[in-house]
């Protein structure tokens, strides 16, 4: 039987892949397990075709579309979701977290956790990222609502206050 | 405007939500799991207009795990619609994407698997995409009861339907223009508001007569009437999850919310059906197509004089609520042209064979308009007057008349946006920019690339529109809820009625809490519709705690022997005003024990005596070899009365470009197959959207005139964000080349095509 061990928030995570009862199925998406097994919710579907960022998550540091990553092939990942940023014990925030609530940097908020996780992987690869690497990095995100400038703010606030705590 | 001394009220606070959105942990329709559920999906036609001739279920009903097949032969014969005309599942499709049948299963794998064993066989049907086409004698037509096509005029709004404007006399007036053009404009390429989070509901019947509904909108008072107009003798309850976008296009979710329901009867079960994004994409509603055909007379000191017309819309194969929108489209028209004594403006509302239309943000106003502000210009490029300056001479104020939607005459009261005008004007440099009809503002020194400036302007007296009745209630130890029913689409209109409350009251923004927006536990509010939430929600929530701060100090007069008008109260203590040190009670102390809540009453009623306002200035550049257009740089004007919440109502000024709004006019568009009936666009990378790094520089006027209104001089203003905006794009566009333009969206191929640099043949071939 194949299993895989994925490491999700911090927790190692063991499943079976397989057509059985239970077994996560070889088409299984990354999505799917973390929505329908692991009742990570925060992760949304959006488009499920990769296009619209909705569902996106941190996997081996990057940022990537869960809806697109088959979680039979997910053995040894590292994946940090939208619940995997604040800190466990005490819930508090982490600082672009709290930077995005400060700045209302949402209208719906449905593609908020795709934008987040997004913008997380950009500032956990480049602390110091100017505008338009901030807005590239972004561009796979769909936001209809149109917080788009309201999101800048807030994660060009991120980076001022992650300098002041270092 | 400083001089109030607010605590909340046009300051920002952080909203209510914002932590269990941030963290993930907000709960939107897919999140939810109710024990038993089962799981539905759709079987959708391929043809654009068939009768189904044979269909087999039984190897589908056979698949483990299937619950429950419906076809047109055993699913309950309602219907919703506007007249009623569309089944929960016909014999006959009317669209690619019409239902064939439903299927109920423990998953939505298993759902998926049972859809691809139902066996059908079509007999194609004569199939018509255009509006215009539709009428002719000898067109395929759509519903018998629709004879001609021609979806009746029946409007929710009044006994005798508004569809059509005719007052003063036209024709004298054209002789007394010293202006007249002619002109023939659509805003018909069907774009998709397209939220992230794709439409859906939860159905359970909880008696033989009673069914509570979850949905997506955010309305569900009037979701609950509809679906109760088409299910008789059943009482619905609907409960509004917290929506990922709307943009107007899911505060009614009619024909989903009665297939899940027929499903829950058939099956006993909590069913649950959501929309894949294919299947919102090319099966639900689109925002309907205009054509304006007419004529239109100027004085010669730049008054709207007269205006004659046909508009044609395109409601697709079904009607939710297009005649109510053609009524609001006229009244904004009015609006528009406020000085305009003789109309004579008739409508048509038609039916075709693809997607049925539907109520999205502008609701009408941005349809007609982004017709009829091209036809309007074509009088003012034939005075060759400044449409700036026009607009602004005959944007309706304060003395001006017009029809509303209810058929009757309303005189404006308190608004005038002249100010706004001009001070959007100026900061986006208008005099400067603006050279002339087609004339760029800037040619680059190599003659490749230009760029041209225009305007569009908007304006709609829904904001006042619809009842709402509430409750504010105050609790002894110390906290106050709204019995309001207000959903959360994006607009944070709940975070603007909670500030309302806490300033009212005197009290922490968080000692203010809203109940959920559910039928069962509210009075009745027509929802997030029209941007009317800042006054109808606002003033009813304005009413009710000022009544329960009215009954809290009466209380506190009798109890302490008081004169009332000596008492007052913050932060949960009553006080006698400048003795505050010795007389200070918290409310439980006037409450007293066993406690009683403080419960204060708000009604509101519907008011047509206020339009809102927009005013987008584009600048567009063009590059004259590719004829590739890009917006560099738009503005945003608007008086709201007053700001509740900057950061808020600027983002829905930027909402402009979302939501089928200015990008409509630059590339968003669902491109037809013509041939086979059958939408092209059906998933996000074949329907453009614009992404993060594309966005131009966009700045916002937002002026606080005070208007009188309830709602702390506040008026509502998201609903019209992107409505002037396709116009002034186009103008831009046709300024910047030299050419009009007259088609939606400027893509390389129209752009081209104005500049007669494409041939007619080269435009067919690369329009398909």
């Amino acid at each position: 039987m194949e299993r895989v061990a994925i490491r999700i928030n911090g927790v190692l995570r063991k499943f079976i892949i397989g057509e059985e009862e239970g077994c996560v199925k070889p088409e299984e998406t990354l999505l799917q397990t973390l929505r329908d097994r692991l009742n990570l919710t925060g992760t949304k579907e959006g488009c499920n075709h990769g296009a619209c960022g909705n569902c996106t998550v941190i996997m081996n540091g990057d940022a990537v579309a869960s809806c697109m990553i088959l979680t039979a092939d997910c053995d040894g990942a590292e994946v940090t979701t939208i619940e995997g940023l604040e800190n466990p014990r005490t819930g508090e925030l982490n600082t672009l977290q709290q930077a995005f609530v400060d700045h209302s940097a949402f209208q719906c908020g449905f593609c908020t956790p795709g934008i987040v996780m997004s913008a997380q992987a950009l500032l956990n690869q480049n602390p110091e990222p100017d505008h338009e690497e901030i807005m590239e990095a972004l561009s796979g995100n769909y936001c209809r609502c149109i917080s788009h400038y309201q999101v800048a703010t807030a994660v060009e606030d991120a980076i001022q206050r992650m300098k002041e705590e270092r | 405007m400083g001089e109030n001394n607010y605590r909340y009220i046009g300051k920002h606070v952080n909203r209510a939500d914002a932590k269990e959105l941030i963290t993930g942990r907000r709960q939107f329709i897919d999140d939810i799991r109710i024990p038993g559920m089962l799981y539905a999906r759709v079987l959708r036609s391929p043809y654009p207009h068939a009768n189904i001739t044979r269909i087999e279920t039984e190897k589908a009903e056979a698949l483990p795990g299937v619950k429950a097949v419906l076809t047109y032969k055993n699913a309950p014969g309602w219907k919703c619609g506007l007249p009623q005309h569309r089944k929960v599942l016909d014999s006959r499709v009317r669209f690619v994407g019409d239902s064939v049948a439903l299927v109920a299963a423990e998953s939505i794998e298993i759902a998926n698997e049972a859809l691809k064993l139902i066996e059908v066989e079509y007999e194609q049907l004569p199939f018509v995409l255009d509006c215009e086409e539709a009428l002719k004698p000898d067109a395929p037509q759509l519903y018998e009861e629709f004879p001609g096509n021609i979806i009746p005029k029946t409007t929710p709004f009044s006994e005798e339907p508004f569809n059509q404007i005719h007052v003063g006399n036209v024709e004298e007036a054209f002789k007394e223009s010293k202006y007249v053009a002619e002109g023939y404009y659509c805003y018909d390429k069907w774009p998709h508001p397209l939220p992230p989070e794709s439409p859906g509901v939860i159905a359970e019947w909880t008696s033989p007569s009673a069914v509570t509904l979850h949905y997506n909108g955010g309305a569900p008072h009037l979701q609950k009437f509809n679906t109760e107009a088409s299910i008789p003798g059943v009482a619905v309850r609907v409960i509004a999850c917290h929506a990922g976008g709307s943009y107007g296009s899911k505060q009614l979710i009619p024909h989903l919310a009665l297939q899940a329901i027929a499903l829950a009867k058939e099956t006993g079960h909590a069913v649950k059906l959501m929309m894949d994004r294919t299947d919102h994409l090319l099966s639900y509603e689109l925002r309907q197509g205009s054509r304006i055909r007419g004529k239109v007379g100027i004085t010669e000191d730049g008054i709207i004089n007269a205006i004659q017309g046909m508009w044609y819309i395109d409601s697709g194969m079904s009607s939710t609520y297009a005649q109510a929108m053609t009524a609001v489209g006229l009244g904004e028209a009015q609006a528009f042209c406020g000085k305009c004594k003789n109309w004579d403006l008739d409508t048509v509302l038609v039916a075709t064979n693809h997607s049925s239309q539907a109520p999205i943000r502008g609701f009408g106003g941005q349809e007609l308009k982004g017709a009829m502000i091209p036809l309007v210009c074509t009088a003012i490029r034939a005075a060759n007057m400044d449409p700036y300056e026009v607009f602004k001479k005959n944007f309706v104020k304060a003395g001006d008349s017009y029809i509303w939607r209810d058929y009757k005459w309303w005189e404006v009261r308190s608004v005038d946006f002249t100010a706004a005008f001009e001070e959007s004007a100026k900061a986006f440099g208008w005099k400067d920019k603006w050279k002339g009809w087609e004339v760029p503002t800037w040619v680059s020194p190599d003659g490749k690339r230009a760029i041209g400036v225009g305007v569009g302007v908007h304006g709609n007296a829904d904001i006042g529109e619809d009842p709402t009745e509430g409750f504010v209630k105050l609790h002894p130890f110390g906290s106050v809820t709204v019995e309001i029913c207000i959903g959360e689409t994006g607009g944070a209109q709940r975070h603007g009625v909670q500030k309302m409350v806490a300033e009212v009251m005197k009290v922490p923004f968080d000692g203010v809490q809203l109940v959920n927006s559910d039928t069962h536990g509210t009075g009745y509010d027509a929802g997030m519709i029209g941007s009317r939430g800042t006054i109808t929600m606002g003033t009813c929530a304005v009413r009710a705690a000022k009544d329960a701060k009215r009954k809290l100090l009466q209380l506190a007069s009798e109890k302490l022997n008081i004169d009332v008008d000596e008492l007052d109260t913050e932060n949960f203590m009553v006080f006698q005003k400048g003795h505050q040190d010795q007389v200070c009670l918290p409310w439980i102390a006037i409450t007293g024990t066993p406690e009683m809540t403080i419960t204060g009453v708000g009604v509101y009623k519907q008011n047509f005596d206020k339009p809102n306002f927009a005013l987008y200035f584009a600048e567009m550049e063009v590059n004259l070899e590719t004829g590739e257009a890009k917006l560099v740089r738009a503005l945003e004007g608007t008086d709201v009365g007053q700001i509740i919440d900057p950061v808020n109502v600027r983002m829905q000024a930027e909402g402009s470009f979302g939501a089928a709004g200015a990008d409509t006019a630059i590339f968003e568009e669902m491109v037809m197959d013509k041939k086979l009936g059958r939408f092209m666009t059906g998933n996000m990378i074949d329907y453009k959207w614009r992404t993060f790094n594309e966005f131009p520089q966009f700045d916002t006027v937002i002026l606080e005139s005070q208007f009188n209104t309830e709602s702390f001089h506040a008026l509502g203003f998201g609903e019209i964000s992107g409505s002037p905006a396709p116009s002034a794009i186009l103008m831009a566009v046709s300024n910047a080349i030299g050419h009009e333009v007259k088609e939606y969206p400027v893509t390389p191929n129209v752009v081209l095509k104005a500049m007669g640099k494409l041939g007619t043949d080269q435009a067919a071939t690369s329009n398909q």
